[in-house]
């Protein structure tokens, strides 16, 4: 199928330029370090301290990268004009959106999986427990980013104060996100680690619904 | 104009019997006193906002597929209305709490949704007045309005979901729960009250709007002849 | 240039108009480019040229009117590759290589056998021992060629350039002049925006004049052809 085939190529892109150059993965991963660590000054980080606050604000540290990270997402592509190459090379311009969109959950999870450990560290709580159900996590709230950051993406590469404009326009629609994933996470992160499989459900149902908004409406989007 | 004057003077008069009702009519709650009678603008406020925003989303809808500047007025014009409401409800809230419960808010499931409503559509009204051309300001800021209305279920929905799980202890009782008659009475009148109220300044803002155009474009005109 | 395995195609412009909020772009411009001619578009900063191009070649949408493309007895051809399109930004990706380029639009279109169609556009422009090189370390002149390669992947029938002289030195334009020659004299049909006149300009067959978004002056219509050129950057 076209729209596969071509979501493919352009993830292949996507891919490949980052790893050319790693500017946004280093830049996210720095980030998140540096948020995490500045979060523990806020709190006496006991185990039980971290348990009780360390997934909200770990998931608070990945929201307010997620909303820098993404705003080179479209604006790389007015540089060159390159959008318009892809348009007039794609039959549908929603590969565009997917390719995109899956190379943005790969980037924020990478990102997250690299810094678990370090979190896990610093603040003293167990995670190889539950490592492989904790990624399943970061997966379905990295990808609750991506679909709803990609969109907004495009749309704040329009405006002007695009940079400011992007976190503002993303972080109140992603609050479903954050409490799911925070729930998601803290219940693997304490003694008997169980799966919370409602709120994953709910991550699935928000990126059904945006997934779909943006099937219908993000070629609106890219048009002139 | 004649007709606009009527119109609010009648705004007028049913507000003022709204506030008669509320400030004399209902009986005062044994609970909380008199400041419970806030509860008449607070309530329906709510929901009147959630009225606006939804009406707005249509706006959009009908813009992202007609392509219809009117539809965009009207888009514009619930959002600033429903933020009015909007502002009123988290407003008229911690003025209830404080007195009654000792604090001044609570992160309950619709005062959340409340705020989170307000940054929205602040964001939605922000976007608009950054972006230059009429025609992509419409079609833009319509998605995005689209993806805010979007959000709503699932905003409120993950936040009760939490609060089942984190309950905490429920203080400002829903529409017509244990409403005695008349209180239900002098509700049910402020939401029509507020209802007709917020059409009155929709209409009002979507005129203004649909003038601005006008003279925005023979500005456009007049600066290219 | 390769030989052609197109079929030759003509342009219809049908009253379009552009607006963008109160503002016209174009305003009921409607003009018939016959299969293999060869149209400089001229015209000042501003009078609708490069939106021209852009709904021709279908980046843009005009807010009335249509635009289609006729097959050799002048009706409109349903299924039409896309035009290809050489605008002022390169439209390629600097932090890829100049093969890397053309085989991620190639596979995109689903052009077969991709990697020996970009090789082969590569040669044709003459940079195939910089395929390797990312187009960020590409002169101005070098990046234009790339773009050149990227709008003929598909071998299409109908070219569009958008001010392809600018910015080039003299050895870049005469080598740009060159490689028009031979689009144009294997039938393609070539609409260029230009800023006045030079050795492009001469491979012109018919000249088009825009101002404020309009159609003020036309060879076909017995316009002087320097005249229209001359006037272009007033």
């Amino acid at each position: 199928m076209a729209l596969l085939s071509n979501t493919a190529v352009l993830l292949g892109k996507e891919l490949r330029t980052e790893f050319r150059s790693r500017e946004l993965l280093t830049t996210t991963v720095v980030f998140i370090l540096t948020i995490v660590v500045l979060f523990s000054f806020t709190f006496d980080p006991s185990v039980s301290e971290s348990r009780r606050f360390g997934p909200g604000l770990l998931w608070l540290a990945f929201l307010f990268a997620a909303s820098l990270m993404l705003q080179p997402c479209f604006l790389r592509e007015q540089t060159n004009d390159t959008l318009s190459a892809l348009r007039l090379s794609v039959n549908d311009p929603f590969a565009i959106f997917l390719a995109k969109l899956a190379a943005n959950t790969f980037f924020l999870l990478f990102t997250q999986v690299l810094l678990l450990p370090v979190f896990s560290i610093l603040y003293n709580v167990p995670v190889l427990a539950a490592f492989p159900q904790l990624v399943l996590v970061m997966f379905m709230g990295s990808l609750g980013l991506s679909v709803t950051g990609t969109a907004l993406s495009a749309i704040s590469a329009q405006a002007r104060m695009r940079e400011l404009l992007l976190p503002l326009l993303l972080l109140p629609l992603l609050t479903p996100v954050l409490i799911a994933s925070t729930e998601a996470t803290a219940a693997l992160l304490v003694p008997n680690p169980t799966m919370r499989w409602d709120w994953l459900g709910f991550l699935l149902a928000f990126d059904v619904v945006f997934l779909t908004a943006l099937w219908l409406f993000g070629e609106y989007l890219l048009e002139e | 104009m004649k007709r606009k004057i009527l119109i609010a003077a009648a705004v007028v008069v049913l507000m003022s019997l709204a506030a008669y009702g509320s400030l004399f009519v209902a009986p005062t709650e044994s609970k909380m006193g008199t400041i419970q009678r806030i509860f008449y603008l607070h309530a329906p406020s709510g929901m009147v906002a959630l009225l606006s925003f939804f009406v707005c989303f249509v706006g959009n809808l009908a813009y992202v597929f007609t392509r219809k500047p009117k539809w965009d007025w009207l888009g514009v014009s619930a959002a600033e209305v429903g933020m009015a409401f909007c502002t009123v409800l988290i407003l008229t809230g911690p003025i209830w709490a404080h007195p009654v419960w000792g604090i001044w808010w609570t992160w309950d499931a619709r005062l959340t949704l409340t705020f989170v409503l307000w940054l929205l559509y602040t964001s939605y009204l922000l976007l608009r007045t950054l972006i230059e051309d009429p025609d992509r300001r419409a079609l833009i800021s319509a998605i995005y309005g689209i993806f805010a209305f979007l959000d709503v279920p699932l905003v409120y929905g993950s936040i009760r979901w939490w609060r089942t799980q984190h309950p905490q202890p429920v203080i400002m009782g829903g529409p017509g729960s244990g409403l005695e008659p008349t209180m239900r009475k002098v509700f049910w009148f402020w939401f029509l009250n507020l209802v007709i109220l917020m059409i009155f300044f929709i209409r009002e803002r979507y005129a203004l709007e649909a003038m601005r155009e006008d003279v925005r474009t023979l500005e456009r005109e007049a600066e290219a002849a | 240039m390769t030989r052609p395995s197109f079929s030759s195609t003509g342009i219809r412009f049908e009253k379009i108009d552009k607006r963008y909020g109160g503002l016209y772009a174009l305003r009921r411009v409607s003009l018939e480019i016959s299969a293999g001619e060869c149209v400089a578009l001229a015209g000042r900063n501003g009078s609708g040229k490069t939106t021209l191009l852009r709904i021709a070649a279908r980046l843009a949408r005009p807010s009335s009117g249509a635009v289609s493309f006729l097959n050799g007895s002048g009706e409109s051809s349903g299924m039409q590759p896309p035009a290809g399109f050489v605008a002022h930004a390169t439209m390629v990706y600097d932090e890829l290589t100049a093969e890397e380029n053309l085989l991620l639009f190639a596979r995109l279109q689903g052009i077969a056998e991709p990697a020996a169609r970009a090789a082969t556009l590569l040669a044709e422009v003459g940079l195939l021992e910089r395929r390797d090189s990312l187009v960020r370390t590409f002169s101005r002149g070098m990046r234009q060629r790339v773009a050149i390669a990227r709008a003929l992947l598909n071998e299409p029938a109908v070219i569009l350039f958008d001010e392809p002289a600018t910015g080039l030195d003299p050895q870049g334009v005469s080598w740009f002049a060159q490689t028009l020659r031979g689009l144009r004299d294997s039938g393609r049909t070539i609409l260029m925006s230009l800023h006045g006149e030079s050795e492009v300009s001469t491979l012109a067959t018919r000249a088009i004049r825009l101002d404020a978004g309009a159609v003020v002056a036309d060879t076909r219509t017995g316009a002087n052809f320097r005249s229209i050129l001359a006037f272009a950057n007033a």
